[in-house]
């Protein structure tokens, strides 16, 4: 159940908030008693981290939503402007049970991306890139609209912000340390050390020092991946939960590839806002990032959770085709939340999306016919990719763009009936083997250096477009009405069947 | 005897506020029930209100569907005085069932299909027929979640104490009826 769900989050986000805090707190505390001196210079040192935390915080909850959207300039647009979008971000307003509709955004970029801001469901926005609305078709926006729907609910945006600030204010105070205690050589300590009347202590004092200094090297880091890992699991459980809103796995999985296929970059993206969209856009920009260092799962991990959903729609799904996808238990969701889920149904596409594949698919039929007046060869690929070889391509083999599979270019076979008929005829001494009466195109023996052996091929994918290579070498076609039980070499003239 | 009685008193505390607590999540639950029940209202009032515009336009293009027309309109009324939910079920069921039969008639009429008008209501119409199908959905997620707390040990204990009763779902008897009417917009 999502309540559950959402509830189970709030407590998960409060422990790890405290964490962070802890980590502020103490490498404060241990600066202070290494700078300003025992005693009681760590509680100095916490009021500073605490004051640094405050200002940093202040800032950016009662600016930073707006800030974000400012800087990925966005602009704020009414339903006239986008009136499908509008309508689906209402759908999802009402699936998730939103109290308020969200602010919808567009951001003037050819690159598909979105977010989600905004520190309670009550105030949120949602903006998304020009490039997501041209490609997108209804039920892909619909999934990526509620992927950021769930961010909202979940409340996401807050944690994000509240915790980047945490860990903003640990690496501030790190970085104000270390760079002290390098330009001063360590000075730092000493001056104050001195003013303490520098008698006795001297031990204490190194190794507040050292714990002060591994705090400030080790904090950041550690804060940096525990903020990471969070941020990979929230991407995961949003689109756990946006097929949960939708019933539709396929719509946000689709959009997803298309996200991904893009290669052109988003520029209003920074380092700051990156960990927002739904997609990693300077992942995108072909910056090969490790598992452990992004702020998003990998988009094919995703992609392939989300396709291996075909039973059903719930937080149980997801939770098995993540097993299914990755091989290992996701440990999103709590078993609470579990439990209490029901089974739900996939709802089937949308009527309009149906119809425009189905108009996509003619459109494809008809560049496919005038690939093969061109001469194009057509290959289907075990990964289900149909390749279309260019006329002057001479290789017999092929790699497949996808997944990378070497496909031969099939050839006519000789019939084994037609090997042992010729081989019969042979022995006998008659001038033609039995099966070349049925073919009244045959070739004259006479012609042919040895007795002409007919030619077979077994058609693989029968009612698409097909090649094969006949024995000279040249490419035949089959287009997918194709019925007869041969076909003439236009090249060589040399018959061959096909079965 | 002092620490004795603190232990009870403390004992005491706890139960006092589990019990606050859980009768609080209770009254939060049954608030959004309620409250997602609304939901449909809005959405289900939302189509009662574009129907007659829609029939409106369409009179001057359908002479001959009379019965396709009355038939939605009959469906709409009977599904504004519905009272209970499971009425209520039945009748908006009915309602989308004539809506998509329109639809398909409308097919048969190209001029009508051209108007300008016709084509912003059918647009608004699948949305809203989406809307539905969603606040529905989030309006029985929530029956559900309900339903279970009162069932579930501790809080039926409260729930049997304070009466809560379960609530009925949403359902739509026809799986056919389920889906909503196959609108479909040019582009």
């Amino acid at each position: 159940m999502m309540w559950e769900l959402i509830a189970a989050n709030r407590r998960k986000s409060f422990l790890l908030f405290a964490g962070m805090a802890a980590l502020l707190l103490s490498l404060g505390y241990f600066i202070g008693e290494a700078t300003i001196g025992q005693g009681g210079g760590g509680w100095i040192g916490v009021i500073i981290a605490t004051a640094v935390w405050v200002i940093m915080s202040a800032a950016s909850v009662f600016g930073g939503p707006e800030l974000v959207l400012k800087m990925s300039h966005a602009r704020e647009v009414t339903p006239d402007v986008a009136p499908q979008l509008f309508n689906v971000v209402e759908e999802m307003k009402v699936a998730a049970g939103l109290p308020r509709m969200p602010k919808i955004y567009i951001i003037d970029e050819k690159a598909p991306n979105a977010f989600a801001t905004g520190l309670k469901p009550e105030d949120s926005s949602i903006a998304v890139t020009a490039g997501l609305i041209t490609r997108l078709n209804r039920d892909e926006l619909q999934g990526v609209i509620a992927h950021e729907t769930s961010h909202i609910m979940n409340r996401d945006a807050q944690f994000l912000t509240l915790a980047s600030i945490m860990l903003g204010s640990i690496v501030l105070i790190s970085q104000v340390f270390l760079r002290g205690m390098w330009y001063s050589g360590g000075g730092a300590s000493r001056r104050y050390r001195r003013k303490d009347s520098g008698s006795g202590g001297g031990g204490g004092a190194a190794i507040v020092l050292v714990a002060a200094i591994v705090l400030a090297i080790l904090g950041p880091l550690f804060a940096r991946l525990l903020y990471l890992s969070i941020s990979r699991k929230r991407e995961y459980l949003a689109d756990a939960c946006a097929v949960q809103l939708t019933r539709y796995p396929d719509g946000l999985a689709s959009a997803l590839e298309k996200i991904s296929e893009n290669d052109a970059p988003l520029d209003v993206a920074n380092k700051v806002t990156a960990p927002m969209f739904i997609a990693d856009p300077l992942a995108l920009k072909g910056v090969n990032v490790s598992g452990w260092s992004s702020t998003h799962p990998p988009m094919s991990e995703r992609i392939a959770i989300l396709r291996a959903m075909s039973q059903g729609a719930s937080l149980v799904s997801y939770e098995h085709a993540f097993a299914k996808a990755t091989g290992k238990p996701s440990r999103l969701i709590p078993a609470s939340a579990l439990k209490a889920d029901k089974d739900i149904a996939v709802r089937g596409p949308h009527p309009d999306v149906v119809k425009e594949q189905s108009e996509k698919q003619e459109a494809r039929d008809v560049m496919d016919l005038m690939r093969a007046v061109n001469g194009y060869a057509f290959l289907v690929c075990a990964c289900g990719l149909k390749i279309k070889v260019p006329p002057d391509m001479k290789e017999t083999e092929i790699k497949c763009p996808r997944c990378g599979r070497a496909n031969q270019i099939p050839r006519a076979q000789v019939s084994e009936f037609a090997q042992v008929a010729a081989a019969v005829g042979a022995l006998v001494g008659s001038q033609t083997p039995a099966s070349a009466g049925d073919i009244p195109f045959a070739q004259p023996v006479a012609d042919a250096p040895g007795p002409q052996q007919p030619l077979e091929y077994h058609r693989r994918t029968p009612g698409e477009w097909e090649t094969f290579a006949c024995s000279c070498g040249h490419t035949l076609q089959l287009s997918p009405i194709f019925s007869a039980a041969q076909m003439k070499c236009p090249h060589c003239g040399t018959i061959t069947r096909i079965s | 005897m002092g620490a004795a009685a603190l232990i009870f008193l403390a004992i005491i505390a706890v139960a006092v506020f589990a019990f606050v607590g859980m009768y609080n999540s209770l009254v939060q639950l049954r608030n959004r029930v309620k409250n997602a029940w609304s939901q449909i209202d809005v959405q289900l009032k939302r189509r009662h209100d574009l129907i007659p515009n829609l029939v409106e336009t369409a009179k001057g293009y359908m002479t001959h569907e009379r019965e396709t027309l009355t038939a939605i309109t009959d469906a709409r009324s009977r599904a504004m005085g519905a009272g209970t939910v499971q009425d209520k079920g039945a009748a908006e069921a009915q309602l989308s069932g004539a809506i998509s039969r329109f639809m398909v008639t409308v097919e048969n009429y190209p001029d009508l299909k051209a108007n300008q008008n016709f084509l912003a209501l059918q647009e608004e119409l699948t949305s809203t027929e989406n809307k539905i199908s969603f606040a529905r959905q989030a309006y029985n997620d929530a029956v559900l979640f309900f339903n279970n707390k009162i069932e579930m040990f501790p809080s039926n204990v409260i729930a049997g104490m304070f009466n809560f009763r379960p609530q009925e779902f949403f359902e739509v008897e026809d799986a056919t009826q389920r889906e909503a009417p196959k609108v479909s917009f040019q582009r």
